[in-house]
């Protein structure tokens, strides 16, 4: 049985939506939560696989932005709930309750962390990519645990959910709801940016730099352009990710998490716009499921993972679609 | 050098004690097709590299139209105007045929920063594209997936692509590499055809090809030309009979 991609991608998006929504008539917040975890996982893959799947860049640091997008949220709100304000120096900033606003800091300095890591290690390819981006982010998760300003190793907690104009996000649909709909155009944005030139350049140049620099294109800009792009959109998932916990730690910043986001993307199906999104389902299906009733449940899931890369190389898109290769 | 579309001065370029390029001075016109032969190792690949800005050369000058490139990378020479076209294909092999032209327009038209819409419905591009690969003979193939491709489709797609820049000087390291009797004929009446668009400087092993197409041959034997001229002077040539075609006899 082969299905069609579009078709099942809007599969995908009808089941993230109806389940909530079903949860929310039964009664059982806690599926609506899980659900919103899903969605901001899928949200932070999807950044990483305009790097790892489009580009061909294996960045095992990605859990930097996510852990950026995270402190954003939890600075900006900390100085809010504790009126004290924040110094920078030339101004002091009050900090911020504002969703629109955290999600617009988390994005930019997450940006511009990219363009600094990314002018530093995309001179690099291969295994010695991997790991220095593995560097990069090992310095902000111990940056993080000496930071005692904001919890170091504890973490820091908000209390109340950060604000969005018009609704009440400590109700968990409606938090679900925005979620699901910056994947949505998130989603929108990155299947019109993999049609576009860049799009098609940056594909090139993950198969032939050599290739790229003869059209006269410079592929170390292409990719370290999708690379900002990339951590901007981890970064955001960051921010929603801590709002949904109401909660910081430095543990967002760990390599184990750079990892699982890896492990979302070859279980969807590598560069495909889906495949982030159905490998993060189907981690925190598991993970839920599994995690119930064992505290191993990660040997299941490296189960899962050896038989995908051995038996189904374009992940579970690619099983149900038939089509091995990413490409269209 | 002064209505010469491609020139180099004076290229030096040694590797340890080896001399790969030992003070090559060599032009292309326009209109002509100018191919440079020469035993294995005698610097041809080395020679190609130094004027499409892969390697620097330790001494002398590459000049486009009068300009010099000496300094440009690979890429900027690109845009100056070299198309150039690989000896072991140097395609996106997951890609189809299409795409991959239009990446070559993608990088004429300057292209590469739009974000928004759809490069294959963007028609400045494909147009390009398409105009570029029906000159090469694969209109039949634009969804055909690169890999799947034959080596001689893809040839001409080397060829097609270089072509979607419109260059002003085409540098093709043996095209005819690989190709059988039909292939290689194909192909060397496309480049015929080419030599009024823009010149080429043709480095090939296939003499009857050279033969075929080439207005000026110059002759490479360890770094150093050691003749240039019509294919009747070569032919004639005894420092070259001795120095590479005595070499088969």
């Amino acid at each position: 049985m082969k299905v069609d991609e579009r078709v099942c991608n809007a599969l995908v998006l009808f089941g993230m939506l109806a389940l909530p929504l079903w949860a929310l008539a039964q009664d059982e917040p806690f599926t609506i939560t899980l659900v919103t975890r899903a969605v901001i996982l899928a949200l932070a893959a999807v950044g990483l696989n305009i790097v790892l799947g489009f580009g061909g860049m294996v960045s095992f640091g990605h859990a930097m932005f996510f852990g950026i997008g995270g402190y954003a949220m939890g600075i900006l709100a900390y100085h809010a709930q504790t009126y004290m304000p924040l110094d920078l120096g030339l101004f002091t900033f009050e900090g911020t309750k504002s969703m629109p606003v955290i999600w617009l800091v988390a994005m930019v300095v997450s940006a511009m962390i990219a363009l600094l890591v990314g002018l530093l290690s995309l001179r690099t390819s291969g295994v010695y990519f991997i790991m220095i981006t593995l560097a990069f982010g090992q310095m902000f998760f111990y940056f993080a645990i000496s930071w005692a300003a904001y919890g170091g190793e504890d973490g820091l907690s908000i209390y109340v959910r950060n604000d969005f104009p018009g609704l009440n996000t400590l109700v968990p649909i409606q938090f679900f709801g925005v979620c699901f709909a910056i994947l949505c155009v998130v989603l929108f944005l990155v299947a019109r940016l993999r049609a576009s030139p860049f799009g098609l350049a940056l594909n090139a140049a993950r198969q032939s730099g050599v290739r790229v620099e003869t059209m006269g294109l410079d592929p170390m800009r292409i990719k370290l352009v999708a690379f900002i792009l990339s951590g901007a959109i981890t970064g955001l998932a960051g921010a929603l990710f801590a709002d949904l916990n109401r909660f910081v730690s430095p543990s967002m910043f760990s390599w184990q998490l750079s990892g699982e986001l890896i492990v979302l993307i070859i279980i969807g199906g590598v560069g495909r716009l889906m495949g982030p999104v159905i490998g993060a389902c189907v981690f925190v299906a598991l993970e839920h499921a599994l995690g119930g009733l064992t505290d191993f449940w990660h040997i299941y899931l490296g189960v899962i993972l050896l038989c995908i890369v051995l038996f189904a190389r374009g992940g579970l898109i690619g099983l149900l679609t038939g089509k091995e290769s990413a490409h269209v | 050098m002064s209505d010469a579309v491609l020139a180099t001065q004076n290229l030096v370029k040694t590797f340890g004690a080896l001399k790969a390029t030992d003070d090559v001075s060599i032009d292309l016109r326009p209109g002509e097709i100018h191919a440079v032969i020469g035993p294995n190792g005698a610097g041809k690949s080395t020679l190609i590299q130094q004027i499409c800005g892969g390697l620097k050369p330790d001494a002398g000058r590459v000049f486009l139209n009068g300009q010099d490139v000496s300094h440009h990378d690979t890429r900027a020479r690109a845009q100056a105007g070299l198309g150039r076209t690989f000896q072991v294909s140097a395609l996106c092999m997951e890609d189809t045929v299409l795409e991959n032209a239009v990446l070559g327009a993608i990088g004429a038209n300057r292209a590469v920063w739009r974000f928004w819409a759809s490069a294959l419905k963007t028609r400045e591009l494909t147009d390009r594209a398409k105009a570029a690969l029906e000159r090469v003979g694969l209109s039949e193939h634009h969804q055909t997936r690169c890999g799947n491709l034959s080596h001689g489709e893809r040839r001409q797609l080397e060829v097609g692509i270089a072509l979607t820049l419109s260059p002003r000087a085409f540098i093709m390291d043996e095209p005819m590499a690989g190709l059988g009797a039909g292939g290689s004929k194909k192909l060397t009446e496309l480049l015929d055809g080419m030599r009024a668009q823009a010149p080429i400087l043709l480095v090939e092993h296939d003499m009857d090809a050279v033969f075929a197409l080439a207005d000026r041959i110059s002759v490479l034997v360890y770094g150093k030309i050691i003749a240039s001229g019509s294919i009747d002077d070569i032919k004639n040539s005894d420092v070259v009979r001795e120095a590479y075609l005595g070499q088969e006899a």
